[in-house]
């Protein structure tokens, strides 16, 4: 048994099942939902597969107006919507509930306009991550959010979880490179926030719908900045004798002023798995910076030679320029498998708190003496420029007590991430993962200021209800929403 | 002369709010007092000055984050950010000789206003750079959002609501944001005469470029300081080096639309983008003034139509993104708001009176009027944080 509850399933809608789907086949076009147990069962869960339930039915809009649509069936007959892109969400932010109408945008697949001129790109929100670069690097330009899932990940799942990447110290996460949305709101009424200029006047609604997990809309396309490519990158690898000392280099890189951009870190466990899969030609070492920076040939040269100078000061084991772009492939592809790889290998479990980079030092040593305690081995890869840490907690999920251990351990990591001045996630979501965390680092008064904004946009609580706060504080919100 | 108070902890600051939603009695939220004119009027008797919260709490370079208390001067964040090589990246406007204020401006009045410099288009905005809050709500409940990292998606971004809502939901206390770097150095590429649809397809074509251009203005011949012959901008920033390789690539990028000149002198390079960033062209002038935000290529339309229709003088910051406006406070007799406003709705966008007489203000709506639906929103969600609408009513929530 995992720790996570959900909860009970209303009876009442369950016993609605026929009229639910007959309502929604009457709105919708042929096709568009699906209600057999043997079909709506493939979408039981998404990238955090310890938890799975299959939602009362599945719809796939194609249009917005489809989008509205199944929105007022919903609110009408008060069926929850557990909204869901591609499904690779770590922190179960599209696990459905039994009574739910799971609404998927796979099908709002188009990207619909490039424009160079105003470096800006118009996408459905179905799209991949990966598909927006895609469409405009042969213009020469690319979307700067790139998520280790980006070949899978859809824009709306990153902007429901606010997502980065390895990328973001430099060009910052989703919300910095959204500048509008088409939304539905929870009772179908459709709305148009922000667009192609930027900073709209009033309240900053935009940078509120960015990361609120699907709970106050369904966001059905989106404008996004586009960026120039660089004229090239080039990182180079850094080995040190341990964790600590990998963590102080990447303090006194920042501090001297070169803002490179990427900083990525990994330590023994994470490098082996990663060199088998990838054969980077990583170093065998225990600790593993990945630095990429950017510019003309003459302008990485100088950069890298600053950033050498201060990796030098901490005794390096090797430092190794990548010497072509096969090569940065192979080291980029090695650190975005890093979880596949280690999935190859162990279950394991992903956190994603963000700590103050002053700190990592300390972290990475507490996470190694509780790694001891809980009996549990720990590989760690993050993006150590931001701070943002991925532990992976290895388990063996067919050991009983296993996981629940793994959770525990799990949990008091991210509680360690909060005491020291950081969050519980920094790019993955609350989700149901870290939902009961939340009391760790937000008061009652702090979570009843967001659950305030949830009772705006969805005054029912019929949008993705049983996330992102523990299911304590939002019981009585959540009740209402019993028809 | 109102009343006004200026509590040194959250506490204090909790207890008056307290007392003043009790007795449902509007306060006014002031920083520095410099932008206090902007938004629509306000009937308060009462004024709670941040004055008391001064000092920057922490600052750590090599994790490139800065906390600040609300009232603590941003002459006083950015001369401890200087020490370390460090900046604020969003580069706060000073618009105390556009708006004839006076007084220190704060970061607190920085985040209550979201307004950011000519490097909005490169860093981000204000909002951008904003990475955590505590404030007080109307309710006179001290809350907290967002962090000191950099990276958090913690809960709803309760940051980005607070950014930007003029002290209408909540009385900010500390703020806290990534920095950047400062660069080594600046310099600008400048071409004299372009007319403005020329001078945007310039700096879409430096924008669009991969030099990192950290500033695109155009300054039509009625805007420049001796007035003659418009001028078109493109900033770069970074180490010698990069200055060495994208100077003269971008020069010659930009040939295709005229004469390009280099601007190295670092006195030259500051003043002129202070000039820009700070809308000096329209300081000290009479008129009423606009800021209007729309998609770059739209930005010659708009200024045409403006110039045709009002007798506006306009200049463009933001790669043609970002209109200026200074149009006289009588022209069709709301200083063109309605005009402005009809235009917009055809093409996007939105604009806000950042200058007029309190007549004007409290006649002609100051902030862009949202859609009924985004009306809605953003009145309960004021309602919600404010439920007796006692913090800065009416200035830019109704």
């Amino acid at each position: 048994m995992s720790t996570i509850a959900m909860p009970e399933p209303d009876a009442a809608l369950l016993s609605r099942r026929e009229e639910v789907v007959a309502e929604l086949n009457a709105a919708l076009p042929g096709g568009r939902v699906i209600s057999e147990l043997s079909e709506t069962r493939v979408y039981e869960c998404d990238a955090l597969t310890a938890y799975r339930c299959p939602p009362l039915a599945v719809v796939l809009p194609e249009t917005t107006e489809e989008v509205a649509a199944v929105m007022r069936v919903c609110s009408k007959l008060g069926v929850p919507v557990v909204p869901r892109g591609s499904g690779t969400s770590l922190a179960g932010g599209a696990l459905p509930t039994a009574d739910c109408v799971l609404l998927g945008v796979a099908r709002l697949n188009r990207i619909l306009d490039i424009d160079t001129e105003n470096r800006i790109a118009r996408v459905q929100t179905g799209v991949t991550n990966i598909s927006v670069t895609q469409a405009a690097e042969g213009d020469g330009f690319f979307y700067a959010p790139d998520p280790s899932s980006q070949l899978a990940c859809a824009i709306a799942g990153n902007i429901a979880m606010n997502s980065g990447g390895a990328h973001c110290l430099k060009y910052g996460v989703t919300t910095n490179n959204l500048l509008g949305v088409t939304a539905v709101l929870a009772d179908g009424e459709i709305v148009e926030i922000g667009g192609a200029h930027l900073d709209n006047g009033g309240l900053d609604l935009l940078g509120l719908l960015c990361g609120s997990e699907g709970q106050l809309a369904v966001i059905t396309e989106a404008t996004l900045r586009i960026l120039r490519a660089p004229e090239g990158a080039r990182p180079v690898l850094m080995g040190f004798s341990s964790n600590e000392v990998a963590g102080a280099c990447v303090a006194d890189i920042i501090k001297a002023g070169v803002l490179p951009v990427a900083i990525e870190f990994m330590d023994r466990p994470c490098i082996r798995a990663c060199e088998d899969f990838a054969q980077a030609g990583y170093p065998d070492v225990e600790a593993l910076l990945i630095v990429e920076v950017e510019g003309s040939e003459a302008e990485i040269d100088a950069q890298l030679a600053k950033i050498k100078a201060v990796a030098e000061r901490h005794d390096p084991i090797g430092y190794r320029e990548s010497q072509s772009a096969e090569e940065s492939a192979r080291i980029w592809k090695g650190r975005k498998s890093a979880f596949g790889a280690m999935g190859q290998l162990n279950d394991y479990m992903c956190l994603d708190g963000t700590i103050p980079v002053s700190q990592l030092p300390y972290v990475l040593r507490r996470i190694g003496e509780m790694s001891k305690e809980y009996g549990l081995d720990v590989a760690n890869v993050f993006h150590a420029g931001d701070g943002n840490m991925h532990p992976l907690i290895l388990f063996d999920a067919n050991k009983p007590g296993d996981l629940e251990t793994c959770e525990a351990f799990g949990a008091d990591i991210l509680k360690l991430c909060v005491e020291v001045g950081g969050c519980l996630t920094g790019e993955h979501g609350v989700g149901v993962e870290k939902r009961d965390l939340m009391t760790a680092q937000f008061t009652g008064p702090d979570l009843e200021s967001q659950m305030a904004v949830k009772d705006v946009f969805d005054p029912r609580w019929l949008l993705n209800p049983a996330k992102v706060f523990p299911l304590e504080a939002s019981a009585s919100r959540r009740g209402a929403s019993a028809v | 002369m109102s009343a006004i108070a200026a509590p040194d902890s959250e506490e204090a600051l909790s207890g008056l709010i307290k007392d003043a939603a009790a007795r449902k009695a509007p306060i006014e939220i002031r920083g520095g007092g410099t932008r206090r004119d902007i938004g629509r009027p306000m009937q308060a008797e009462e004024t709670i000055s941040l004055d008391g919260l001064r000092g920057v709490t922490l600052y750590e370079p090599g994790a490139l984050t800065v906390i600040a208390q609300a009232g603590t001067p941003l002459a006083d964040v950015e001369a401890a950010l200087g020490a370390e090589g460090q900046r604020l990246a969003f580069e706060p406007p000073d618009w105390r000789a556009l708006l004839g204020s006076e007084g220190e401006p704060t970061i607190g009045g920085a985040v209550a206003t979201n307004f950011s410099g000519p490097r909005r288009i490169q860093t981000g905005a204000c909002r951008d750079s904003l990475i955590g809050v505590r404030f007080v709500d109307g309710s006179g409940e001290i809350l907290k959002n967002g962090g000191r990292v950099m990276k958090n998606v913690t809960g709803y971004d309760l940051v980005k609501l607070l950014c930007g809502s003029y002290g209408s939901l909540g009385v900010l206390t500390e703020v806290a944001f990534k920095v950047g770097p400062a660069p080594e150095s600046a310099v600008f590429l400048m071409m004299q005469g372009l007319d403005d649809a020329t001078a945007i397809a310039a700096l879409s074509a430096g924008l669009g470029s991969p030099y990192e251009v950290t500033g695109a203005a155009h300054l039509p011949e009625d805007c420049t300081p001796e007035g003659d012959g418009a001028v078109t901008m493109l900033r770069l920033e970074g180490f010698a080096e990069n200055m060495a390789h994208r100077g003269p690539a971008l020069r010659a990028l930009l040939s295709r639309f005229g004469a390009v000149e280099l601007i190295e002198d670092p006195a030259q390079v500051a003043s002129g983008w202070a000039f820009i960033r700070n809308v000096e062209p329209f300081a000290r002038t009479e008129g009423a003034v606009w800021r209007i935000s729309v998609k770059p290529t739209d930005g010659p339309i708009i200024g045409a139509r403006l110039r045709e229709s009002l007798g506006a003088r306009v200049f463009y910051d933001w790669g043609g993104g970002l209109v200026w406006a200074l149009v006289p406070e009588e022209a069709e007799g709301d200083a063109g708001a309605a005009l402005i406003r009809r235009e917009i709705a055809a093409l996007g966008g939105h604009a806000t009176l950042i200058r007029g007489s309190a007549s004007l203000r409290a006649a002609a709506p100051v902030f862009h009027p949202e859609p009924p639906a985004l009306a809605r929103l953003t009145a309960e969600i004021k309602a919600k944080f404010d439920p007796a609408g006692v913090l800065n009513p009416g200035r830019i929530v109704n």
